[in-house]
């Protein structure tokens, strides 16, 4: 083979040489290209081959042999005969490695698949059985005073506790914002030993089980220092479970910001502060909000601190420091327990009102992390 | 060093008169910049008193606890405060049991979960399965107390009868109870270790999967490669290059995972019905975790027993805190090596 002269404007040399696509003439290629990621028609054949036996074989035997009727018993034996049917086809035509990739390929595969369609049964069947109350106005701008568990879902409903939930994390981000944050900045920017028992001590704290944090706060604000079960209390709770998570998240997404930048705010004399404020601050702003909004998503969910210092209230309570106050994830526990249908749609429907929030809370935070164009 | 790199680099005049000392540089902060230090020095300062303060709160509060109730507070298994009677060793068993069942069921799932996302699964479907992984440990651990109790509890109960009928032999699935009755006595198999755990290990999933997912995605791709180009199939690569790579990951994010399990309470306490028994049979109604017993107790409690609750959580604490080290200390140890290749 020859080795080509460099390509020039010259047309008319009779030497072979590269050919040069023109722009506009889309000649199609010769040989249509092999696709490399696409399985072969064969494999595809045994896969598909293999299910559908998998399924016939599966109706049979728990449907018509054996005394297991109902879904759940189908799919076990599905799987099974579906990882049966697939090897032994395999192994026909290939030899046991190809099996064992087979194996591991539907293992894999078959987890994710389970580990899927358990988030989406839990998000279906909470608004599944949770739809009935949403439909009714009232559910969203009546508290439930005077309402009994067994009254009919036109009265009553969960504006106590929305309005308690939001107040309660209100309290929790007003404190946590300024205090993780601060502290991030803290173990990033001013640094030294001091900041490194800082580190230590805040992610030891995040083993902290979220009810021993509540246990806390009752142990030393409600028994010891007499103030009344309150949504302050139940703020107060959720700030001391949330601080370690929010000072933990933020440091992890103030010590990426590039130290090239800071170097260059200093260098042009901007003061340690004014640094912070101007440029590390603003670099991590779309990670510092999704560490804030998951770590609300977090707060707003846990049910265990609020259960030990709010109290149940079934009426409206605006004021955090005056007495009992209701939460949705504590309002959607007192309620399941009371074991009354009704309620328990009604629990339900607020449970699905909460993962309603959670998710619009997630979005927000995707959209925030997600990189400028 | 030469002499002459030296003179360079301390001395900016070079005729300088002899006497003259170069300017001493100090990285102490001035003016505005030692204000901002001490302010930022004085919030770490305040969140160590507040977050430190309550490890240090929880255990001054087991003093009096073990001065009342001696060591036999680890080793009674009874929680009877009307008798001056209370021990944690059997809650201390049933949050270990909780947490290994739902440990046995979320790792697996965990791992293949990761495997698939970071292998398996096509290009464009990869980011939003992350962020539905992520959205999986957001949903609030109430919501999959709910699924746990009113979707999983039947078909779970379901399978436990089926799994005491045929491997009852076995110690931890027996129930005391006739498996093979006629009419089986289906309240035997509910509100067990077992249902709880199935509850806890969707929460424990996602974050173990989150962990192996990251150290997994950093396998170094030439050697994913290599071990393609030499012939391996897809599981023979997985097998001798991402296990063996993601193996802190996994390590780590299992134990992670299991930290969590070991302190979730509101799933738990939905689902189980309390007993103090030191029970290996984790099929059979009744267990109690540490954190259940709290929120079940604490509004009896008073004086000692407070302080008994406050014991429990603490060695609870302790217990998660070590898991969480050793998960941090192998996952850190892990991805290191990741920078390195």
């Amino acid at each position: 083979m020859t080795v080509s002269a460099p390509v020039t404007e010259a047309t008319d040399d009779p030497q072979p040489r590269t050919h040069l696509p023109a722009s506009g003439q889309e000649t199609p290629a010769p040989v249509p290209r092999a696709g490399l990621g696409a399985m072969p028609e064969q494999d595809r054949l045994v896969i598909w081959g293999s299910r559908l036996s998998a399924a016939a074989l599966a109706w049979v035997i728990t449907q018509r042999l054996l005394p297991t009727p109902g879904p759940a018993w189908f799919l076990v034996v599905f799987g099974a005969m579906n990882l049966l049917v697939l090897s032994v086809t395999t192994a026909l035509t290939d030899d046991l490695v190809v099996v064992k990739d087979r194996i591991a390929q539907w293992l894999v595969s078959t987890g994710a698949l389970v580990v899927f369609s358990a988030l989406a049964s839990t998000i279906f069947f909470v608004f599944h059985r949770g739809w009935h109350p949403l439909v009714h106005l009232n559910f969203y701008i009546h508290d439930m005073t005077g309402v009994g568990p067994s009254d009919p879902l036109d009265k009553g409903g969960i504006l106590h506790a929305i309005v308690g939930s939001l107040i309660e994390i209100g309290i929790a981000v007003a404190i946590t914002l300024p205090l993780g944050v601060g502290t991030a900045v803290f173990m990033t920017e001013v640094g030294g030993r001091f900041a490194r028992v800082v580190r230590t001590v805040v992610e030891a704290m995040t083993a902290l089980p979220s009810i021993v944090a509540g246990l806390f706060i009752y142990t030393t604000l409600i028994i010891a220092l007499g103030v009344p079960r309150s949504g302050l209390a139940a703020g107060l709770a959720i700030s001391v479970m949330m601080l370690p998570i929010i000072a933990r998240a933020s440091d992890v997404v103030l010590r990426v910001v590039p130290g090239g930048l800071r170097e260059a705010s200093l260098a042009l004399g901007a003061s340690r502060w004014k640094t912070v404020w101007h440029v590390v601050l603003p670099t991590a702003r779309p990670g510092l909000a999704t560490a804030l909004i998951l770590g609300i998503a977090r707060g707003i969910g846990e049910t265990s601190p609020v259960l030990i210092t709010s109290g149940a209230a079934a009426f409206l309570v605006t004021d955090p420091s005056q007495g009992v106050m209701n939460s949705l994830p504590l309002y959607i526990f007192s309620t399941v327990r009371s074991g009354v249908p009704i309620a328990i749609e009604r629990a339900f429907a607020t449970a699905s009102v909460l993962l309603i929030l959670v998710l619009v809370l997630f979005v927000v935070a995707r959209l925030l992390a997600r990189p400028r164009k | 060093m030469s002499e002459e790199s030296h003179q360079v680099t301390t001395l900016p005049v070079p005729d300088a008169p002899a006497g003259v000392r170069p300017r001493r540089i100090s990285r102490k902060p001035t003016g505005g910049d030692a204000v901002f230090a001490h302010t930022f020095r004085a919030i770490g300062a305040s969140v160590l008193v507040i977050t430190g303060g309550i490890g240090v709160f929880l255990a001054y509060q087991s003093w009096p606890t073990f001065r009342h109730y001696g060591f036999s507070f680890l080793t009674e298994t009874q929680w009877q405060p009307e008798a001056d009677v209370l021990g944690i060793a059997a809650v201390l068993v049933g949050t270990l049991s909780v947490a290994l069942v739902a440990m046995s069921f979320a790792f697996p799932l965990s791992l293949a979960t990761a495997l698939y996302i970071s292998e398996y699964a096509p290009d464009r479907w990869k980011a939003t399965l992350v962020s539905l992984v992520d959205l999986m440990a957001a949903v609030p651990s109430i919501v999959y107390g709910l699924w746990g109790f009113f979707l999983i509890q039947p078909h779970a109960s379901g399978f436990a009868h089926v799994l005491h009928q045929h491997l009852g032999w076995i110690p931890i699935f027996s129930v005391g109870t006739d498996a093979d009755a006629a009419v089986p006595d289906a309240s035997r198999y509910t509100a067990s270790a077992f249902v709880a755990g199935i509850a806890v290990a969707m929460m424990v999933l996602p974050m173990a999967c989150a962990v192996m997912r990251q150290v997994f995605s950093q396998t170094p791709a030439g050697e994913k490669e290599a071990a393609l180009a030499l012939g391996a199939t897809k599981w023979g690569m997985i097998r001798t290059v991402v296990l063996p790579f993601g193996k802190g990951g996994i390590i780590g994010g299992t134990m992670l995972g299991l930290g969590r399990a070991l302190g979730e309470t509101i799933a738990v306490l939905l689902i189980i019905s309390p007993e103090f028994v030191i029970k290996p049979r984790i099929l059979e109604i009744g267990t109690d975790t540490v954190s259940a017993l709290i929120a079940g107790q604490f509004g009896e409690a008073n004086g000692i027993q407070l302080s008994a609750l406050l014991t429990a959580g603490f060695v609870l604490f302790l217990i998660t805190l070590v898991v969480n080290t050793l998960a941090a200390i192998v996952v850190n140890r892990s991805r290191s090596g990741a920078e390195t290749s």
